[in-house]
């Protein structure tokens, strides 16, 4: 089959729609919201790319990946030659396909959207990495490259750690990803929820690393059980992607009372402890009707379906800021309000309210409006004189963002931190000491799973480079 | 994979279980603790590290069975293996000569103790140890301690071994004597103990070092559920402690916040006991 329709005829067909769990349904169990394309939606959705020259939608993908050159072969219904080219760019396409945002991205560049609607990449990319996981026996065998001999320890199995493993084992160096979880996956795992990237996602991602021979060591905490000086005495290179760390608190009070959770603390006990997920768990979870999300961005959207899912009647978002001003993607606004989830916007909180038990009962709040922007470009919240009041909660949770983690930096005296406490890594990921290179959240404080993967894909060629001086 | 090399009960429901931990076993500092989870679908617990044989490549755990989760973690066989443990977790204890120092333990804590007095006896100090217990059953590796110590003070609730009372009673006369007065004070134990020996000693101004066990997921520095007020900062004792000083902690909010899963922890036991009914 070929890919030759005329612009025109490409002009004239529209965006696909991803199919969806109904919201009622979703809104009650962990399944994945979004279905998957068809195969006849797949190649209809592959032929609307006019394969332009000035390929735009690269420049906006963070790991570069041959956007046209994937969607060609798509749509010349070559499936395995499209998952050659998706997997030689991208160590995590199915992961991508699914949490990456592609409308600030390679869609936000995409010529179509110019006029109308961008191509939906994000999806067709999801599309050709599920084929891949179920088609492996019609997949193009990728020569096994020849061994270096040089060695690479990579520090945290997330997204930036994989992408690094990835690249760096199909360069010929044998690589060993640390985790201090006893899963790997780092935030894709214990962060975001099944219904938005199954579980199953990340073990088939991570078994194609272990097929090209990354070595994959859980529960060993570098920083503690190893230290930095110990991996470049016995490794040639060192990743560091350890992610993120402690939440910053609200500093507000009655963020101690019995049923505040940060969200780092909230997600992890119904992803990767599996609390009320899965009847036989041992781990704990509060369950409320009425919980109050403070944040804006996508954790805070996960946990509140998360809490819509464990049976909230009532699962709100507080931010204090608008609707417009929050970071998190569109998608995942949407999806949570068609699962029920209210949107209480222009709202700060000043203090939780608990019971005399030292249960909390209410979320204080006062009422916001928008001043002139700030240095973020964003309209700066101001308070309303007079405007408090309460909103009654039996669980709130702080999704405002996290700090830098403490556990390695403070074992590694010679690696150069900013003031708060993020390793400091040039472009390429090079840190302070010679041979140890950095990427992700440590480095970058919060940020997303792409920009992370980015650095992990920057990082490998800079470490390839310094292997071969 | 780590493998029980050997599981010994010391007292009702408290284990010593050895485990095949080498690089543990090496890094680890008196003070420091590991998260262990059983098995697919367990909790992820914090235990101190009682002892470690960075030659043998072995740590020492001492466990007392009160949940489901560590009911089930003592019930591992010998040559059988227990699937996560990472560690060590946590600041080191900070140990240095004082000279004459009080180490109080009460129930589980006791063992937690251990490691401290063995720091705190090979930097030279004077130790004196007060461990507590209900009655003398539950009184704890008293000849181990006793061998660190100088002197060894033992109090039962209910007199059937050394003092009748709480083990503040000794420490409380110690205080009063000038040429036994410590210069500074470790407890380790239930809350209530915790706080009182805090209390006691925050008048005479004496140093006085707590280890706190609060509900922890990871232990790695993430969720921040181990928070603790301490003075006027939020604490986190995975990465801040476990030890802090006794005279900030807020210890009512500690004790309030262990048992936010209690309704969970009461259902899960039940279903424990519900299965063995079912069993029969």
């Amino acid at each position: 089959m070929s890919n030759n329709l005329s612009p025109k005829e490409r002009m004239a067909i529209d965006r696909v729609h991803m199919p969806e769990l109904p919201a009622d349904e979703r809104s009650t169990n962990f399944e994945e919201v979004n279905l998957g394309l068809s195969a006849d939606q797949a190649l209809s959705e592959a032929q609307r790319c006019l394969q332009c020259k000035t390929r735009n939608c690269v420049a906006g993908c963070p790991v570069g990946v041959s956007i046209p050159e994937f969607i060609d072969a798509l749509a010349c219904d070559d499936l395995p030659k499209a998952a050659q080219i998706l997997r030689g760019d991208n160590a995590l396409p199915a992961v991508c396909g699914r949490v990456c945002p592609q409308e600030t991205q390679c869609e936000a560049l995409c010529v179509r959207g110019k006029k109308g609607d961008a191509v939906a990449i994000g999806y067709l990319e999801r599309y050709v990495a599920d084929w891949a996981m179920l088609h492996p026996d019609r997949l193009l065998k990728e020569a096994k490259p020849a061994s270096t001999g040089k060695t690479v320890a990579v520090v945290g199995c997330g997204p930036a750690g994989l992408t690094a493993a990835g690249e760096l084992a199909r360069m010929g160096h044998q690589v060993t990803i640390f985790e201090a979880l006893h899963d790997t996956g780092g935030v894709l795992r214990y962060g975001i929820p099944e219904f938005r990237l199954p579980k199953e996602i990340i073990d088939r991602e991570v078994a194609v690393l272990a097929d090209l021979g990354v070595t994959i060591e859980c529960n060993v905490i570098i920083g503690k059980t190893l230290t930095v000086a110990e991996l470049t005495e016995d490794f040639d290179a060192v990743f560091i992607a350890n992610g993120a760390g402690l939440p910053t608190m609200l500093n507000i009070p009655g963020e101690n009372l019995k049923g505040v959770y940060a969200a780092n603390e909230f997600l992890t006990r119904v992803n990767l402890m599996e609390a009320g997920r899965r009847e036989d768990s041992a781990t704990p979870i509060l369950q409320r009707d009425e919980v109050a999300v403070i944040g804006g961005g996508n954790t805070a959207m996960d946990c509140v379906r998360t809490a819509r899912r464990l049976g909230a009647k009532r699962a709100m978002i507080i931010y204090r800021r608008g609707e417009a001003e929050m970071p998190a993607r569109v998608e995942e606004i949407k999806h949570a309000k068609e699962e029920g989830v209210e949107f209480v916007m222009l709202t700060a909180p000043l203090a939780i309210v608990g019971t005399e038990n030292g249960w909390v009962q209410a979320l204080r709040c006062q009422k916001m409006e928008l001043g002139p922007a700030d240095e973020s470009g964003r309209r700066r919240p101001q308070a309303i004189a007079g405007s408090e009041f309460d909103i009654p909660a039996g669980i709130v949770i702080n999704a405002v963002g996290t700090n830098a983690n403490p556990l390695l930096t403070a074992t590694a005296p010679d690696l150069k931190l900013n003031k708060w406490g993020n390793v400091v890594a040039d472009d390429e990921g090079q840190t302070s000491i010679p041979g140890v290179f950095a990427g992700g959240d440590i480095v970058r404080g919060g940020a997303t799973v792409i920009l992370a993967m980015g650095d992990g894909k920057r990082a490998a060629a800079a470490i390839d480079q310094y292997l071969k001086r | 994979m780590f493998e029980v090399v050997s599981n010994e009960i010391l007292a009702e429901n408290l284990h010593k279980m050895v485990l095949v931990a080498p690089r543990i076993a090496k890094a680890r500092k008196a003070g420091q603790f590991v998260m262990v989870r059983l098995a697919q679908g367990e909790e992820r617990i914090p235990l101190t590290i009682g002892d470690a044989d960075p030659a043998a490549g072995t740590i020492t755990l001492f466990i007392q069975a009160i949940g489901a989760s560590t009911r089930k973690i003592v019930e591992t066989p010998v040559g059988s293996f227990i699937r996560d443990v990472a560690g060590p977790l946590g600041k080191e204890t900070h140990i240095t000569n004082w000279g004459r120092v009080a180490c109080v333990g009460g129930g589980v804590g006791t063992a937690v103790l251990f490691p401290l007095v063995k720091a705190l006896a090979e930097a030279g100090n004077e130790i004196t140890t007060i461990i507590g217990g209900r009655s003398e059953r539950y009184v704890i590796l008293a000849d181990e301690l006793g061998a660190l110590s100088k002197n060894l003070l033992i109090t039962t609730e209910d007199g059937s071994l050394g003092y009748k009372g709480f083990v503040t009673g000794p420490l409380s006369e110690m205080i009063a004597d000038p040429a036994r007065a410590p210069q500074a004070v470790f407890a380790v134990g239930p809350v209530p103990m915790m706080k009182a020996v805090a209390n006691l000693t925050r008048e005479p101004g004496i140093e006085t070092i707590v280890s706190l066990n609060p509900i922890m997921i990871d232990g790695t520095g993430m969720c921040g559920g181990c928070r603790v007020q301490v003075g006027t900062e939020t604490k986190f004792a995975c990465v801040d402690g476990p030890e802090f000083d006794a005279h900030l902690v807020d210890f009512d909010g500690l004790s309030d916040r262990l048992t936010s899963y209690r309704k969970e922890e009461a259902h899960a036991a039940e279903g424990c006991k519900l299965a063995k009914e079912v069993a029969k």
